[in-house]
């Protein structure tokens, strides 16, 4: 039990951002999360399993998800989350954001390579 | 978000977090075991995988959570309910911090009231003291307070100087109310134009005394203090107008001050003005208190600079009659040397509390010294519960705010008690601390002080506490739990931070012991002088004043005060009974003036100025001030008008080498006088306090041709202090007699500041005694408390050792070996204690210099026994649990669990 904190791959804000736009096409429940998030990346990420749940806490306290009670594929008793309009909102928001800091660095890398 | 649905929904919050993490780990395990993995094992690598679960729960939750606060409010129940289990702990702790710090919240309102507070006038920072230095009048060596101003001095300065808004004068003084009920001495302070404004406290009926109330042809007018005004006019509004009689001279009333109002440091009864006459004003008359207001962004050099000139201003401007040389005062040297009045208030009384203070700290230090080593010892037995919470994912960070949590609560906890205990440590400080401190009415239990012992409370606590919490945030899980505490003793550093608090503890109580005794060889010291007067506490004090208005005539005067003495004499009881314009260490210098020898040739032509007091008949013999060398006045002297005189032995001494030589020797004061016989010597009396040299004295006689006035003019003793020798001094009864006897000879005469010589005696040594109670106090707790420290920490050891104990017992240790183990043990600790300790008592008592009367700093008998105490009291409190090591049984203690 080598490290316990938040995954320090990851920017802050990255992994809101990617739970949020997982959830925009469909609602899932955690573990269904964290396995699409997974399979998506292709094993790229490096993220910790358990550091998902505070992270989706914060986005319902914000109001940006929503959770329900659920059953899972095997039939235990889970929640189901799902994105709310201001959730939407602010995706669209940071994603365009994000967007530009993307482009920013991939300039100043390639221009480096160059 | 609203926090309020937040709080309610809160615990179907931290179910979804549960149910959501329980599903995610249970579905992860059904995969794990669907590719082959056996169950159990599936469940674990499942959360193996998730991460800290209990750790990303409580993080999940938090997000509903204020999370500093609610850990915080966990914790507090946590700290409270472990207090409650172990009452004992909490009620030493909680007690020690109580006493702690409600001494240093007291003695710290002291100091915020007397030293930090800016004094109680507008704008008090603009306020300053004139102070002049006089360096050329020799002889004058009651210098505390500078030479005061002249009223030529106070005219002059006032009308030419460019630095003060305002400036006044001042002076205490007393005088004889009648007519209102019992006739009454009242404390007056009279007042110069200015003063007011200076002050600039705008009265709270009625004017402030006017000019035109200054004009000595004026009408007589009178203002009242808030507390007089009470007292005697039931705090009737209607006063203004009114009038009373003050020294038989009738004064309208103007106006009342308002409560808590004082002139500088100085309660009164009623302002009275000075009305100087400028046409009548001589250079000499060195007796008013100058105060001013600066003006905006003049700084104090400025104003000195600027007063300094108008010394030749003053002295051109004025004389002390014809044929007198007025530039003669070029010889004293006088310079202003301004001070803010705030400074001046405060006088020497900085040094005693200061030291005080310091000594209540360092009390407070030992006393979160020996309350670390309590929570040590708690900690340690602790151990395994805080290891097991590390285990289970507690970060360091939280073991640590944990530790400190439960310090600082209770730090708080104590500070709470501690208000009690400082409020009535105030009231005693302001009962028996030295009776001369300043500003004593503006002490009090104030926003400050409560800020303070807030501030020293958490202070405290993060003292105390961050020692066991540095030292167990970083214990190592598995030490702790691999069980290795329980088949060894303790590893040398684990006691090695208990070893350094009780060495510092043994430092500190070695520096507060070696203060106290310093203090306490200084009061005997000082007990041992002899102060020129015996039996103080069976001589009787009263203090009668005879006002002009009431007998003008000087000798009526004289002739009523000898009939007073002789029928006081005469009551029961009293051996004798006389008189003299103060008596020792009254705080009063009835004159001080030149006095010249015969045939002496003084350097720079002027003799040096002396103390002059004057005496009645009888007075030496009552006071049990011997006379070396022939005898005392008589009233057949007195009334001859005899060119008699008595001096005093180091006077003697000076000029003529011996008290016998000096009979039938001549002195005068003034070179148109007539020369004084010397009929009599009297023994050296310490006139200003038993820690100050005996001053030169001439006692001039109770009547005696002025030397003052051109015309020959008959002078004498109005304002007096009666001194009754009898054993029933102090008693009720006899002032009581003392009162009836005086109103049989004039109705209008009250009695005033009834008291002992004792008393007097005692006041004189208050500072000193303060100094002393205060250290004596704070040396024993810290003797206590450093013994308890030493005793704690063998006695641990022995527990903790029980074990080796018994290996030693049953490998053949001799028990006597083993006590001298455990005793040699505290010994080394406060050896080294002492050895620290020994420097900084050097160093520190530097600072009680000024303190201290007949000894040095460093006294050896001081700094031998101290150090032989502690070691005897370190040796003491270790064989008691030494020997109950020796006592254990190898048996029972290689069995123990």
């Amino acid at each position: 039990m080598a490290r316990t904190s938040d995954n320090r791959d990851l920017f802050p804000g990255a992994l809101e951002i990617m739970i949020l736009q997982s959830l925009r096409h469909k609602q899932m429940h955690g573990y269904a999360l964290v396995k699409h998030i997974k399979q998506v990346s292709d094993d790229l990420l490096q993220i910790e399993e358990g550091s998902l749940y505070p992270a989706l806490q914060r986005l319902l306290r914000e109001g940006l998800l929503e959770s329900e009670e659920g059953v899972s594929a095997k039939g235990r008793p889970t929640r189901i989350y799902r994105v709310t309009d201001s959730g939407i909102h602010h995706l669209e928001k940071e994603l365009s954001s994000f967007g530009k800091m993307f482009d920013g660095i991939t300039r100043v890398l390639a221009f480096s390579q160059s | 978000m609203n926090p309020l649905p937040r709080l309610f929904g809160r615990s179907r919050r931290y179910n979804d977090i549960d149910v959501s993490i329980e599903e995610h780990i249970q579905e992860r395990a059904d995969e794990l075991e669907a590719e082959g993995m056996p169950r159990k094992q599936a469940e674990q690598s499942a959360r193996r995988e998730f991460g800290n679960v209990g750790l990303l729960q409580q993080r999940s939750r938090e997000q509903w959570q204020w999370p500093a606060l609610e850990s915080l409010l966990a914790d507090l129940k946590f700290t409270f309910r472990r207090l409650r289990k172990s009452p004992g702990f909490a009620i030493t702790v909680l007690l020690t911090l109580a006493i702690g710090i409600g001494a240093n919240t007291a003695v710290f309102s002291v100091i915020n009231g007397v030293l930090l507070k800016p004094l109680p006038y507008p704008d008090s920072n603009q306020l300053v003291a004139l102070w002049l230095n006089a360096p050329g009048a020799s002889g004058l060596a009651n210098f505390e307070s500078g030479l005061r101003l002249s009223e030529s001095m106070f005219f002059t300065f006032s009308e030419h100087n460019h630095s003060f808004q305002s400036l006044g004068v001042w002076v205490e003084n007393r005088a004889n109310v009648t007519g209102i009920a019992q006739p009454e001495e009242v404390h007056t302070i009279l007042v110069s134009k200015g003063l007011l404004e200076t002050l600039n406290i705008p009265p709270t009926l009625g004017r402030w005394l006017s000019a035109a109330d200054q004009d000595p042809h004026g009408a007589k007018r009178v203002m009242l203090s808030y507390g007089y005004w009470q007292r005697r006019f039931g705090g009737d509004k209607g006063v203004v107008g009114r009038s009373l009689q003050l020294d038989s001279q009738t004064r309208e009333i103007v106006g009342v001050m308002p409560r808590g109002f004082r002139v500088v440091d100085n309660d009164f009864d009623l302002l009275v003005p000075l009305q100087f006459d400028r046409s009548k004003a001589i250079l000499a008359g060195f007796g008013y208190n100058g105060i001013a207001r600066l003006k905006p962004g003049i700084s104090i050099s400025q104003a000195n600079a600027d007063v300094s000139r108008l010394v030749e201003t003053w002295m051109s401007s004025f004389s002390n009659g014809p044929g007198t040389n007025p530039f003669y005062y070029r010889v004293w040297k006088i310079s202003p040397d301004f001070r803010s009045l705030k400074q001046q208030v405060i006088g020497s009384v900085t040094g005693v509390l200061w030291v005080v203070m310091a000594t209540v700290g360092l009390v407070m230090l030992i006393a979160c010294v020996n309350i670390a080593n309590l929570l040590l010892v708690r900690a340690d037995s602790r151990q395994n519960e805080l290891a097991v919470r590390a285990a289970l994912g507690a970060g360091r960070g939280r073991i640590v705010r944990e530790l400190l949590i439960e310090s600082v609560t209770l730090g708080m906890v104590g500070g709470l008690f501690a208000l009690g205990v400082a409020f009535g440590g105030l009231k005693l400080l302001v009962a028996h601390g030295p009776a001369n401190l300043p500003r004593l009415s503006e002490v009090a239990l104030d926003a400050g002080s409560l800020t303070f012992a807030l501030i020293l409370s958490i202070l405290s606590g993060l003292f105390f506490g961050s020692i066991p919490a540095l030292k167990y945030s970083t214990t190592r899980a598995i030490a702790a739990l691999s069980g290795s505490n329980r088949t060894a003793s303790d590893s040398r550093s684990r006691n090695r931070s208990r070893n350094v608090l009780v060495v510092a503890q043994v430092a500190m109580a070695l520096v507060l012991l070696v203060s106290a005794l310093l203090m306490i060889r200084t009061f005997t010291a000082l007990r041992n002088v002899d102060p020129g007067f015996d039996d103080p506490a069976h001589t009787e004090t009263v203090r009668i004043y005879v006002p002009d208005l009431l007998i003008s005539n000087q000798t009526r005067v004289t002739q009523t005060l000898n009939e007073l003495s002789d029928k006081i004499a005469a009551l029961p009881g009293v051996q004798s009974a006389a008189f003299a314009g103060a008596a020792p260490m009254e705080g009063i210098d009835p004159n001080w003036d030149e006095m010249a020898a015969e045939g002496k040739v003084y350097p720079g032509g002027e003799p040096p100025l002396r103390l002059f007091n004057y005496v009645s008949p009888g007075y030496f013999k009552t006071m049990g001030t011997k006379i070396v060398a022939g005898r005392e006045y008589t009233w057949d002297d007195d009334y001859g008008l005899r060119n008699n005189i008595i001096v005093s032995e180091n006077f003697a001494r000076e000029n003529w080498g011996s008290s016998q030589a000096a009979v039938g020797k001549r002195i005068r004061q003034f070179s148109n006088m007539p020369w004084q016989i010397i009929i009599g010597v009297a023994q050296d009396v310490r006139h200003n306090g038993v820690d100050e040299k005996a001053p030169e004295i001439v006692y001039w006689p109770a009547i005696y041709n002025s030397p003052y006035t051109r015309t020959p003019t008959i002078d004498g003793l109005r304002a007096v202090t009666f001194v009754v020798r009898s054993h029933r001094a102090g008693s009720e009864a006899l002032i009581a007699d003392i009162q009836r006897v005086v109103w049989s000879i004039n109705a209008n005469l009250p009695v005033a500041t009834p008291g002992t010589m004792q008393d007097i005696y005692a006041k004189s040594m208050a500072r000193t005694s303060f100094t002393l109670t205060m250290l004596a106090i704070a040396g024993s707790m810290a003797l206590l408390l450093g013994i308890i420290g030493i005793y704690g920490v063998i006695s641990y050891a022995v527990s903790q050792r029980t074990r080796e104990i018994g290996i030693r017992l049953a490998l053949g240790a001799q028990k006597s070996e083993l006590k001298w183990m455990f005793v040699r043990s505290a010994l080394s600790l406060t050896v080294a204690g002492v050895a620290i300790g020994l420097v900084s008592a050097a160093a520190v008592t530097q600072s009680l210099k000024s303190l201290l009367f007949g000894i040095s700093p460093i006294d050896p008998l001081t700094y031998l026994t101290v150090p032989l105490v502690l070691c005897a009291a370190a040796a003491l409190a270790s064989y008691l649990p030494a020997r109950r090591a020796a006592s254990v049984n190898p048996v029972h203690a290689l069995r123990v669990d």
